[in-house]
């Protein structure tokens, strides 16, 4: 038989362990190369020199003071959506619903905004928008996980429908509340008397919300590596037959990681429509909900790890909204140039986890 | 008196792309891959069906001398290219570096809807229009033809007949698959590596193969629902973001017909007459309960993905492998 001369051109095998330098370095070249392959895009499409290009990408994030305050302001911001769904992430609860979580934070901070605006003092008013935001990401992420505990149903499929559901929710509310009338829109809420907006401390309006989130990072750090908590969930990721059989409640830790989850997220909408933004829109979680998942994926559920990978990505993305403007391009140039590099990055991972000999090399090793 | 006479067509035309994608998300899923990317891809599948127009419309000296066959041919052949393209890219990296099929689905979403808005726009800028669109007006005629007599049988035409081709196509894409699922080997492999592909792999079935296999098929299937999207239901006129969320509505309908194209073929329309019921029901002044009645679809989606899992039939799963990477040394 022929077949079984044929050997493959490669083997590939699981590597057991990793030095951690050895990691970066992988990712590293990989942005490396996505960085390239961008610029060439780029060339091709504006026909400048590649090098004025990666300085518009880094001026785009470090050019002014106030740019920095925007990176450091929108890195906190999908940081915060990333921690909140990593606790899901690492018991497998694939939760693709970030985004409807923090959007229906972004409701209910407004709703207290709107409706309680001349009935409470303003601290109380606070309160409120961080008690009801919080609890409504949480039933939110309790919905699906209440069915997948019970039932087994398919989380990542239901998560995905309950961000249209929140998106509709919000629409309908939009005109309801809109104003002015006739517009549609909600703008900005309270403009004069600023009741339900959180303070500016030190002078930076973003400042609140860069501290919020930092504490957020640590707590979750300790949650997830430290606690009895995060334990039990890395033991139904795992395996939940093994959680099962040490007498961990599967379901409860189900339901309770993903009303944790969902309050996270919620209130990163309280950041959005409370501190940032202070209105309301379908859209003013701007994709974070989905690029959460592959901030989180990609530092491997490590939230001190989701800083870097959350400032990647906002770096990029933001120096390929530069490119698009400076450039006169369309702003969509800034997904496709977002995209390749999650391409190499995700394709990264691959040599990370694996090992790939090719046949030569095989070969002699046996040899030897 | 409810209208449907009118309601119907309209209902169909919205349902079509739908039915273009979820059969092409289903062929996919019966492999083992969540594609997540499918909106990106009928974004990618209507730009390229546009360019591919755009470019041909270009290169005509005259309206007149315009080819019947050409002028389907080239943005069918473009659109089928360039999501055949999108479904390489997902394969390679879930299958062959195996990556996780959620975050890799979902780059290819945020990459395909850059692609489509990024081109749309640079055609609109190149055509210099005075609005934010293209419209491409004499290929898409072709498109949106249907039968010369169609008109003349009053009713029954209007909802049976009054269709472009490729609506057609795609009850017929959605039969063919349903049979080949269930009815021949290829579809009975094709089942064993979404539900199991350790066992297939022990049987002699090519799991590699035949997931590359059904995700660019599938890829490709869905591309023509942003083709016909843009072609016929939008008479040939480009929009940035026109076509929505129409890709996940897509996916959301894998669900409702539980994995069966057949079951798509009037869910599809169902849907779509979801889609646009917000026009037919008399909501007086109150706009804002418009935007309740859109989430009809969604909700009825949910339904039905608790009440498969609750009932626990087993032909109702979804694949068992679904959303996992296989690697044959880890069983």
């Amino acid at each position: 038989m022929n077949n079984q001369k044929r050997k493959p051109l490669f083997h590939i095998s699981r590597r057991q362990s990793m030095l951690w330098y050895r990691i970066w370095l992988i990712r590293g070249l990989a942005i490396l190369a996505a960085l390239v392959v961008c610029a060439l895009v780029s060339v091709v499409m504006t026909g400048e020199n590649p090098f004025s290009i990666y300085s518009t990408i880094f001026t785009a994030s470090f050019g002014s003071p106030r740019k920095i305050w925007v990176l450091l302001q929108n890195i906190a911001m999908l940081l915060c959506v990333s921690l909140a769904v990593t606790p899901a992430f690492r018991m497998r609860f694939w939760n693709v619903g970030g985004e409807g979580q923090a959007l229906v934070g972004c409701f209910a901070s407004a709703a207290c905004m709107i409706l309680l605006r001349d009935k409470l003092p303003n601290g109380m008013i606070i309160f409120l928008m961080f008690v009801t935001s919080m609890l409504a990401g949480a039933i939110w992420g309790a919905i699906p996980a209440f069915f997948k505990a019970k039932w087994g149903t398919n989380e990542t499929l239901f998560t995905l429908m309950m961000n249209y559901v929140a998106t509709q929710l919000v629409a309908y509310y939009c005109v309801v509340w809109e104003s002015p009338k006739g517009s549609g829109q909600i703008g900005v809420i309270n403009q004069q008397s600023q009741i339900g907006w959180l303070p500016v401390i030190g002078g930076q309006k973003y400042l609140l919300n860069i501290l919020i989130v930092a504490v957020l990072c640590l707590f979750t750090y300790y949650y997830m590596y430290f606690s009895k908590h995060g334990y039990e969930i890395a033991v139904v990721g795992e395996s939940e037959k093994t959680a099962h059989y040490v007498g961990i409640k599967v379901e409860k830790v189900i339901i309770r990681t993903m009303m944790l989850s969902g309050a996270m997220c919620g209130l990163a909408g309280l950041l959005l429509t409370g501190s940032t933004n202070h209105t309301l829109t379908t859209t003013i979680v701007d994709g974070r909900g989905f690029t959460a998942v592959m901030v989180s994926w990609l530092a491997n559920f490590n939230p001190v790890w989701m800083i870097g990978t959350s400032f990647l990505l906002v770096f990029l993305s933001r120096g390929a909204g530069e490119i698009s403007t400076n450039f006169g391009l369309n702003k969509s140039f800034a997904d496709i140039l977002t995209g390749i590099i999650l391409f190499f990055i995700i394709g990264s991972e691959f040599f990370i986890m694996y090992k790939v000999k090719f046949k030569h090399a095989a070969e002699k090793e046996v040899k030897a | 008196m409810f209208d449907f006479v009118s309601f119907i067509p309209r209902a169909v035309v919205q349902g079509v792309p739908l039915l273009f994608g979820s059969t092409g998300e289903t062929l996919t899923e019966k492999s083992g891959n969540l594609n997540l990317g499918i909106p990106g891809i009928m974004y990618v599948g209507g730009i390229c069906g546009v360019i591919g127009a755009f470019l041909y419309e270009q290169s005509l000296p005259s309206r007149e001398m315009i080819n019947g066959v050409l002028a389907i041919g080239i943005p069918l052949l473009s659109c089928l290219a360039g999501s055949l393209l999108m479904g390489l890219i997902y394969c390679f990296l879930t299958v062959t570096l195996r990556a996780n099929q959620n975050v890799t689905g979902l780059a290819m979403t945020t990459f395909g809807v850059g692609i489509g808005n990024f081109f749309g726009g640079s055609l609109i800028k190149l055509s210099g229009s005075a609005v934010p669109s293209i419209a491409l007006t004499a290929t898409s005629s072709y498109f949106h033809r249907s039968l010369p007599f169609a008109d003349s049988l009053g009713w029954f035409g209007k909802i049976f007949l009054s269709y472009g081709f490729m609506a057609y196509l795609a009850v017929a894409i959605a039969l063919i698959a349903d049979y080949i699922l269930q009815h021949t080997r290829t579809g009975l492999h094709l089942r064993a590596v979404g539900e199991n592909p350790g066992t297939a792999d022990a049987a002699g079935i090519d799991v590699a193969k035949y997931k590359y296999r059904a995700t660019c098929i599938g890829s490709m299937i869905a591309g023509l629902g942003g083709l016909y999207y843009v072609m016929d239901y939008a008479s040939g006129v480009w929009s940035n973001n026109a076509f929505g969320d129409r890709g996940w509505l897509a996916i959301a309908l894998v669900i409702f017909t539980i994995w069966r194209p057949k079951t798509g073929v009037l869910s599809s329309f169902l849907f779509g007459g979801l889609y646009i019921l917000h026009m037919y029901i008399p909501s007086g002044l109150n706009l804002a309960v418009k935007e309740l009645y859109k989430m009809i679809p969604y909700i009825v989606t949910i339904v039905v993905l608790v009440i498969t899992s609750m009932r626990k039939k087993r032909e109702n799963q979804p694949p068992q492998s679904l959303g996992l990477p296989y690697f044959r040394e880890e069983r």
